[in-house]
């Protein structure tokens, strides 16, 4: 039972990381229709960057906002120097582009930081509560998740920037007609997904460790808690990505042959499970198609 | 491989366009320049190992094993419209096939090909199976999720009795047979040149006949193709197995060349260059894949010779900017370039 409890807890935990992997890439997708492949590395650029003001002495506390910020205008950046200029080439294309995107970002950060294996201090400190049940880096991950899911929704629900962004994304071409600055509102859109990002990656790397590929695995899991929730539900972007987190660990736990090695196909198979028998996945809606 | 006949996508443009005149002789003319092209082209290959070092040898023959395996992405992904993130997954499939062959059962290396191909076309229908029900983006989520999971899938402990596990499997290289004056980089060179020349003369026919009409009926409108008759999902999870077939040979024929295999030789590293092969030799245009697979296998080393710390940057940034600059490929560029160029000799 407390193996149940634990094994629950650190799913919830890690579930909230691939939650907010999984709504970077839905709010990218809502803008762009397109997946973004560099997600992950865009996080953890963010994540160097904040190890490296921790490195210059800068305390904490302002160390998460600073990256926040630098990864919100790195994100927009992107979106206004790279992505913009491609307009409506082919899907190949874009993919190749975040392909290439995906070289440089993770050529740079090697470059910079090289591919040596660092460890990352934890926001929350060491240490554990309830008797060992749950460490205080886990609660530190569970209500910071918690409070940029919040915010989140606060956002998108209350304010005109984020009705705005919300129109933009349904119906561009009459959001423009409204005067709606539909490409500000994508740019906007990619900068927040790359500050979720930078929350994300500073939160996963205390457990993954360090190093310029430590995203793959976790963009990953995020595109299968995406794809659970459905590709066009933020919502359920966010219950998909808790949802594979402890999906994930119940399964290495106590399905003998998935063990640790395993844990990862469990996300190629829950992507084609879910797409072959409901493709728009839990919460998404259909998009009907005029012949 | 080499481009020794007109495409099929020029041949099918007089018929596409019949309405103005002098468009045949258009066309006849740009067939010639092509098959001047391929002449040249085949020379080319037939004399190039014999003016060059081992090392550059190993490199074309490189270059043309992962031409014929973006061949095969070709037809799924140019001629089908089927996207595919995960095509290292059937190169990997094929490697291992014929490394374990040899190394387990110490079969004959030409034997593993057909092998490997046969089982990577049964890998390949099986997997194209669920994907029917995956179009566009959701294919390329999947099929990626497939590129990063491949090199876990051939770590797993029940298999490794077959596979090594990390440890790989070593292979040892084969001699030029019937006493031919070639060494052994030669002769691989040769075999390879052979098989992408047989690979592409097969792609080639394949397109033109009715099957690859239907295919390319599905790619333009699945609907359409589906009430003319076309059996859809049939076809559709056939050129997933074609063109799983054509990575598997060229997976074979790739640990047979570098003589070593390991998971980690296949990571999703290796999808993304064969699909960025694709795109830089244009999609759908058949010779472009020896443009990608030139692409894939040298850009890489330019860029590290321009910046040695910085070359991923190097090469990411090249990708980018030939997006920009050509949207469709070399084989879009080629394309425009005929024409404006056969309409320049008929304004003459």
């Amino acid at each position: 039972m407390e193996l149940l409890a634990q094994q629950l807890i650190t799913g919830i935990a890690t579930g909230g990381i691939y939650a907010c992997m999984a709504l970077a890439v839905v709010m990218i997708y809502q803008a762009i229709h397109h997946l973004n492949f560099a997600q992950g590395e865009m996080a953890m650029f963010s994540t160097f960057i904040a190890w490296q003001m921790l490195a210059w002495g800068v305390p904490y506390w302002l160390v998460i906002p600073l990256t926040v910020v630098v990864s919100f205008a790195g994100g927009v950046a992107i979106e206004r120097l790279v992505i913009r200029p491609l307009g409506d080439a082919p899907v190949l294309s874009h993919i190749v582009v975040f392909i290439g995107l995906f070289a440089i970002i993770n050529s740079l950060a090697g470059f910079i930081w090289d591919f040596t294996i660092k460890p990352f201090p934890s926001p929350f400190g060491e240490g554990s509560q309830f008797g060992g049940l749950i460490s205080n880096h886990q609660i530190g991950m569970i209500a910071v998740t918690m409070t940029v899911l919040v915010m989140l929704f606060l956002f998108f629900q209350y304010t005109r920037v984020g009705l705005a962004m919300r129109a933009a994304a349904e119906n561009p071409a009459s959001a423009r007609l409204v005067g709606i600055r539909v490409g500000w509102m994508i740019a906007l859109g990619w900068g927040m997904a790359a500050a979720i990002g930078a929350v994300a990656g500073i939160l996963i790397a205390p457990i993954v460790f360090l190093e310029p590929n430590m995203m793959l695995s976790i963009l990953l899991y995020g595109f299968a808690g995406a794809v659970l929730g459905g590709l066009t539900s933020p919502t359920g972007a966010v219950f998909g990505g808790f949802m594979v987190g402890i999906i994930e660990n119940l399964a290495g736990t106590y399905i003998p042959e998935i063990g640790g090695e395993l844990k990862l196909p469990i996300a190629l198979f829950l992507i084609v499970t879910v797409l072959v028998f409901k493709p728009t996945g839990l919460f998404g809606r259909t998009v009907v198609q005029r012949v | 491989m080499s481009a020794n006949t007109t495409t099929t996508a020029d041949g099918q443009a007089p018929a596409k366009q019949g309405v103005s005149l002098p468009q045949p002789a258009a066309a006849t003319s740009n067939a010639k320049i092509m098959r001047t092209a391929g002449v040249i082209l085949l020379a080319i290959g037939i004399a190039a190992p014999f003016l060059s070092g081992n090392f550059l040898i190993f490199q074309l023959t490189m270059m043309m094993i992962y031409a014929i395996a973006i061949l095969g992405l070709n037809i799924l992904t140019g001629i089908n419209g089927q996207f595919s993130l995960g095509h290292g997954a059937f190169y990997a499939v094929g490697a291992y096939t014929a490394a374990i062959m040899m190394d387990q059962f110490g079969i004959g290396y030409l034997w593993t090909l057909p092998v490997a191909g046969i089982i990577c076309f049964v890998v390949g229908f099986l997997f194209g199976l669920p994907a029917l029900r995956l179009e566009g983006v959701y294919l390329a989520l999947a099929t990626f999720a497939l590129a990063v999971v491949t090199p876990q899938l051939f770590k797993l402990s029940p298999f490794e009795h077959w596979t090594s596990g990390v440890m790989g499997i070593v292979i040892s290289k084969p001699d030029a047979p019937f006493g031919l004056p070639l060494n052994p980089d030669q002769w691989l060179y040769f075999l390879t040149f052979a098989i992408g020349l047989l690979a592409y003369v097969c792609a080639r026919n394949l397109v033109g006949s009715r099957t690859g009409r239907a295919l390319m009926a599905i790619r333009d409108n699945p609907i359409a193709a589906g009430s003319m008759g076309v059996n859809t999902p049939l076809f559709k999870s056939l050129a997933f197995g074609v063109s799983a077939l054509y990575t598997g040979v060229a997976g074979a024929l790739g640990a047979i060349v570098v003589q070593y295999i390991s998971p980690d030789s296949f990571t999703f590293t290796l999808s993304v260059a064969l699909v960025v092969g694709l795109v830089v030799g244009g999609v759908g245009w058949l010779p472009g894949a020896l443009f990608g697979g030139a692409f894939i296998m040298f850009v890489p080393n330019i860029a590290e010779e321009l910046s040695k710390g910085l070359s991923g940057a190097v090469y990411g940034l090249i990708m980018i900017l030939m997006m920009y600059a050509i949207p469709t490929g070399l084989g879009g560029l080629l394309k425009a370039a005929l024409t404006a160029l056969s309409k320049r000799s008929m304004n003459r």
